[in-house]
């Protein structure tokens, strides 16, 4: 690959269209005759509807119909198979019977004229409820029995119970995280509109393929008559990987009412009825010899999950290879509240999971008396012990040692607020991050065309993380064209199959696939290029290259590769090629990193802050180093919310959510975000894991962060926090 | 939101006459608190009289050195303003700390004075609050009540804090707030305005019917005063405050000649306090006398289940407030 195209840092290419407007996101489609929905949100967290008076909101201005339990048509729930691509965390579908499992549950849907019409009238569907007692919180429900076991998700090898009780030295400690809501800036949309039995559907979708066959399961249709776009989403950190109910709603809604229907979903039901990532409690068990060599790992976790659905956040999914260990037991469990539906969010298991993890092996370096950084070297391992294969390429001890350089790791006070500032003390902490590599079956097409441009298509999507400036730089370098010569057209299930926008995968499968179709375009072209009465008519096509535009012969001539198509009358040299998601057996395939953090703790007014970041990444091959090092620069943000600030805070008594909204719902803002970070790209390509050597960049930035704030917090404040967020009132003296 | 007539008044009689025609009348400037409360059914005005071309918008220094600051100044325009940046930093600081850049932007002098509690149980209209309906009750006691709770002048009818920044520094500065009604101009002294929920928490302030906001107008500056506004909340920026202080401290040498001390986020109003100025006139700026200060003021503190934090926090503001104007 050419230096000046992978690996540059090149500016998104679809950034003048999100700056001046004209990129169109679900909820910017207006067909003709679209009517507006709202929905009416249950203000009881347990219950049943006892009745549902829809009288006087019918009667208001614009009102075309009040969809509820009673009135809504009958459809089929999503057989959920990820193979089958119509996966779903929530199967339920909206307004099923009268059941109230969550606060914030659509129970009427009504439908209007204009956005505010349907708004106002919606406040006039008078609903009436039997309550009763919900569960508020894990702890709640942890109360109430024993929670489920996930068996999928189990791990064990050796004997972790007995190598822990004989260990020199034992961490035996709780972590809890609270349940954090995505909070994309944009609200999940959908505009629905039917038409002789084929539905085009807008949706705010991390996957245009997932979203056609879910909806075609709904509604019990052949996934051909579906079309579902999403150009252009305002991020989804997860939420927007499944289908949600306001997106069925709205798709009865139009089917019913024979026009297009938009839905908006406002932001206080982001925090219901669309996901989130669940509480977790997870008890950590370490046991150490006395050089610091690990005997034991015990990571048993429970999160919270819902009365219709069961989700796993499946928090010991790194810690059963992070390090080298014989003897180590995970776990996962849930317990039902009355929530809406868990589901991803950035790095689901392995955020929670890491600050649990990463927490513990500091709280066991300062028992033994060991540096943090030194207790993870002396544990490090090249082989994954929970599969028993060697990492295909990792480059951790790299990670350490290059991060703690920059960060300055060897003047490092170990005493507790030895280390201070002004007024401040600071604390430096550290953690390892790590994220699987994956994977997926792609599709891709790419079309050299005779108007000097190329074409790439792929049912991807562009969640805001540059899919489109990569795809486009994966075809210039195969097609030797200049960006803005390419023409990237993602987010529509009508174009070659491809992945879904997460898991960290989209990279990793894609470009492979788009690689492939250009050189198919590329080689068709040379095959025009070189047939009777052409211009390279006695040419082999390997001696012919494409640069600049042009087609060349070695040590001969070279044309614009137009003249060749021209020539040909036809429009186009193009190329589709398959790339599986198969990854074989032979190794285990991991992105490696670690985040070096510094916080300042004021403790004269009880300030805490962090100051500084390096984070050192080994994630394959570098494709876009401003949209790669903006994803770990966007996670450490995220990171930093995830130790201080995020948390869906709910009324213990009624289980509704109190914070439900950007102004309390708290997540960095650009003056908590520290001005020193330094992200260390390894940029090392793994072609074992894929032709390109591209692993994917978009979760592992999250993952280690809040433990290495938390491990920070401890040596400047003594003070150890172990449930997320950490709050001044943690730190403040007795 | 339901929908209401809309009236653009020219003056301030054209205003108040308007505003006097229906029960459910309701002023707007900025819009920043209306129509976010009224997009939640909190507030439904039934006629809304917008008053931002009724005049109003300037800051002017009086000849007796009282700086007069009309209701449609925005609070971005008021904090930038050369006199209130020389003379009033503690107000400019306290402006620029509060919500964000673009809400400064819309919001004004006067819907400031008047903004509504931010209490998420006061948000939604399926909790029982005191404050949007008198008589059904507290939800906030005993249930969640962090961030936005005060642990000064709360009843057990309600609890929540007064969200002002601006405020703070105003009881701090002293001063009154103009107003016009039916009945012709008066002037509310800036510590009477808002009232302490006691057993009638939806009563906020000592407007009367159709009296409308025209100025607020600050004293005279206290000669060689120095002042700081201290914020402290969780995040860096847009947040309401956990506690915050303004005080404006002149020196003797080494004694304190006049202490100016308001508290924010901590009491059911902008909270002056008294006791806790008096404490310091006349003595040495000292740490000892600092705390002593502090430990005066928040005395009669009585926290909620999830605030109690707030006093030790509210002491540390108030003593490192001190502390910078007397370095
Ligand atoms: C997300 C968010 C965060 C915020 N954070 C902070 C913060 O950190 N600190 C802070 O101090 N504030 C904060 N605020 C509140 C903000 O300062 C107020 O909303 C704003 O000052 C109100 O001014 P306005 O002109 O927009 O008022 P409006 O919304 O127009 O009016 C507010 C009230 O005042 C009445 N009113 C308006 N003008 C007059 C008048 N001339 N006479 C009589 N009554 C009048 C209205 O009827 C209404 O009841 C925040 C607000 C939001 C939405």
């Amino acid at each position: 690959m050419s230096n000046d195209i992978i690996g540059a840092a090149k500016p998104r290419i679809d950034g003048p269209d999100k700056l001046s407007g004209r990129a169109r996101y679900a909820a910017d489609h207006y067909p003709a005759n679209l009517t507006y929905a709202y929905g009416v949100f249950s203000n009881i967290a347990s219950g049943k509807i006892a009745s549902i008076d829809v009288e006087k909101a019918k009667k208001q201005p614009g009102v075309i119909e009040i969809f509820h339990h009673d009135n809504f048509p009958k459809l089929h729930r999503s057989p959920s198979n990820f193979a089958q691509q119509n996966k779903v965390d929530e199967a339920r579908l909206p307004f099923e019977d009268n059941n109230v499992y969550y606060g914030g549950q659509f129970v009427a849907l009504v439908v209007a004229d204009t956005f505010e019409n349907a708004r106002d009238a919606a406040h006039f569907v008078d609903v009436t409820y039997q309550e009763s007692k919900p569960v508020t919180s894990l702890t709640a429900a942890l109360k109430n029995g024993d929670p489920k076991q996930a068996k999928s998700s189990r791990h064990t090898r050796g004997d972790a119970d007995s190598a822990f009780a004989s260990a020199a030295h034992q961490v035996d400690v709780t972590y809890t995280t609270p349940v954090e809501t995505h909070n994309p800036m944009e609200m999940h949309a959908t505009t629905a509109d039917w038409n002789n039995g084929n539905l085009t559907f807008y949706e705010a979708s991390q996957g245009v393929v997932f979203a056609k066959n879910t909806i075609a399961a709904v509604f019990g249709i052949n996934p051909a008559r579906i079309d579902a776009r999403a150009p252009y989403i305002g991020s989804g950190f997860g939420s927007k990987l499944w289908i949600w109910p306001h997106a069925v709603a709205a798709t009865a809604a139009s089917r019913e009412l024979g026009r297009p229907v938009q839905l908006v979903v406002p932001r206080a039901q982001m925090f219901t009825t669309t996901g989130h990532r669940p509480a977790t409690h997870q008890n950590l068990k370490l046991g150490a010899d006395a050089n610091g060599k690990l005997q034991a790992i015990v990571h048993d976790s429970v999160n919270s999950t819902s009365f219709v659905g069961n989700y796993v956040e499946t928090c010991g999914s790194v810690t059963k290879s992070l390090y080298d260990c014989s003897n180590v037991r995970v776990t996962h469990a849930t317990a039902q509240v009355n929530q809406g539906t868990p589901t991803s969010m950035r790095a689901p298991g392995a955020a929670p999971g890491l600050f649990a993890l990463e927490s513990a092996i500091d709280e066991l370096a300062e028992k033994i008396g060991m540096d943090p950084l030194a207790l993870r070297k002396a544990n490090y391992t090249e082989t994954d012990g929970s599969k028993s294969l060697p990492f295909s390429s990792i480059h951790l001890m790299e990670c350490y040692e290059k991060g703690a350089k920059e960060f300055g790791w060897d003047k490092r006070t170990p005493e507790i607020g030895s280390m201070k500032n002004g007024t401040e003390i600071l604390g430096w902490g550290m953690a390892a991050c790590n994220w699987e590599a994956l994977k997926r079956d792609c599709n891709a097409r790419v079309a050299l065309r005779a108007d000097g441009t190329a074409f790439v298509s792929c049912a991807t999507q562009d969640i805001g993380t540059g899919t489109y400036t990569i795809v486009a730089q994966t075809a210039a370098d195969v097609l030797g064209l200049p960006l803005d010569k390419i023409h990237v057209e993602l987010g529509d299930s009508a174009y070659p199959s491809g992945p879904l926008s997460g898991g960290s995968w989209a990279s990793a499968s894609a470009l492979p696939a788009i690689h492939a179709a250009a050189k198919k375009a590329a080689d068709q072209l040379k095959g025009y290029a070189v047939e009777e009465d052409a211009v390279f008519a006695d040419a082999k096509t390997d001696d012919l290259s494409l640069a600049d535009g042009k087609l060349s012969l070695k040590g001969g001539q070279s044309v614009d590769f137009v003249q060749i198509l021209q020539k040909r009358k036809v429009a186009e040299a193009f190329g589709e090629a398959y790339t599986t998601g198969a990854t074989g057996d032979e190794y285990s395939f991991r992105s490696f990193g670690a985040h070096f953090v510094e916080i300042g703790w004021d403790p004269g007014i009880s300030r805490l802050r962090v100051n500084r970041v390096v984070s050192a990444i080994d994630c394959g091959q570098i494709v876009n180093t401003k949209t790669a090092s903006n994803q770990v620069e966007g996670a450490i943000a995220m990171g930093i919310g995830m130790a201080l600030f995020e948390q869906t805070e709910y009324d213990h008594r009624s289980g509704m959510p109190v914070n439900n909204n950007y102004a309390e719902y708290l997540v960095p803002t650009h003056a908590d975000y520290p001005e020193d970070v330094n992200v260390l790209l390894l940029d090392y390509p793994d072609y074992k894991f894929n032709d390109l050597g591209i692993r994917g960049i978009g979760e592992i930035g999250i993952t280690g962060m809040a433990a290495a704030v938390a491990n920070a917090v401890y040596h400047a404040t003594g003070k150890r926090v172990r449930d997320l967020p950490i709050r001044i009132e943690d730190l403040m003296s007795a | 939101m339901r929908d209401f007539s809309y009236m653009q008044a020219d003056s301030v009689g054209a205003a108040v006459a308007s505003h006097a025609k229906g029960a459910d009348s309701a002023y707007i400037s900025g819009g920043t608190t209306l129509l976010d409360l009224a997009k939640l059914e909190v507030m439904r005005p039934g006629h809304v009289v917008d008053v931002r071309k009724t005049g109003y918008d300037t800051v002017e220094q009086l000849d007796d050195g009282r700086l007069r600051i009309g209701t449609n100044v925005t609070n971005t325009d008021l904090a930038y303003h050369p006199i209130v940046k020389e003379h009033y930093t503690v107000l400019s600081d306290a402006l620029l700390s509060g919500a964000s850049t673009s809400i400064r932007n819309k919001a004004t002098t006067g819907g400031n004075v008047m903004q509504r509690a931010r209490c998420a149980y006061f948000r939604d209209t399926a909790a029982p609050c005191n404050k949007r309906e008198p008589g059904s009750g507290c939800s906030a006691i005993g249930g969640h009540a962090r961030s936005v709770f005060a642990v000064l002048g709360t009843s057990e009818h309600c609890v929540v804090a007064h969200p002002s920044d601006m405020c703070v520094a105003m009881a701090a500065i002293g001063g009154v707030v103009n107003v016009e009604g039916p009945n012709g101009k008066r002037d509310i002294d800036f510590l009477d305005f808002h009232l302490l929920p006691g057993d009638t928490p939806h009563l906020e302030h000592a407007l009367e019917a159709d009296e409308m906001i025209t100025h607020v107008t600050l004293n005279a500056p206290i000669k060689g005063g120095k002042s700081h506004y201290l914020k402290l909340r969780d995040r860096a920026s847009y947040q309401f405050a956990l506690a915050s202080s303004a005080v404006i401290v002149a020196m003797d040498g080494d004694v304190v000649r006049d202490a100016r001390i308001a508290m924010g986020g901590v009491g059911t109003k902008p909270w002056r306090a008294a006791e806790a100025e008096k404490s310091l006139t006349g003595k040495p700026a000292t740490e000892e006398n600092f705390a002593k200060a502090a430990d005066i003021l928040f005395a009669n503190a009585k926290p909620t289940d999830d605030n109690a934090f707030k006093v030790p926090l509210g002491k540390q503001a108030v003593v490192r407030s001190l502390q910078t104007v007397t370095a």
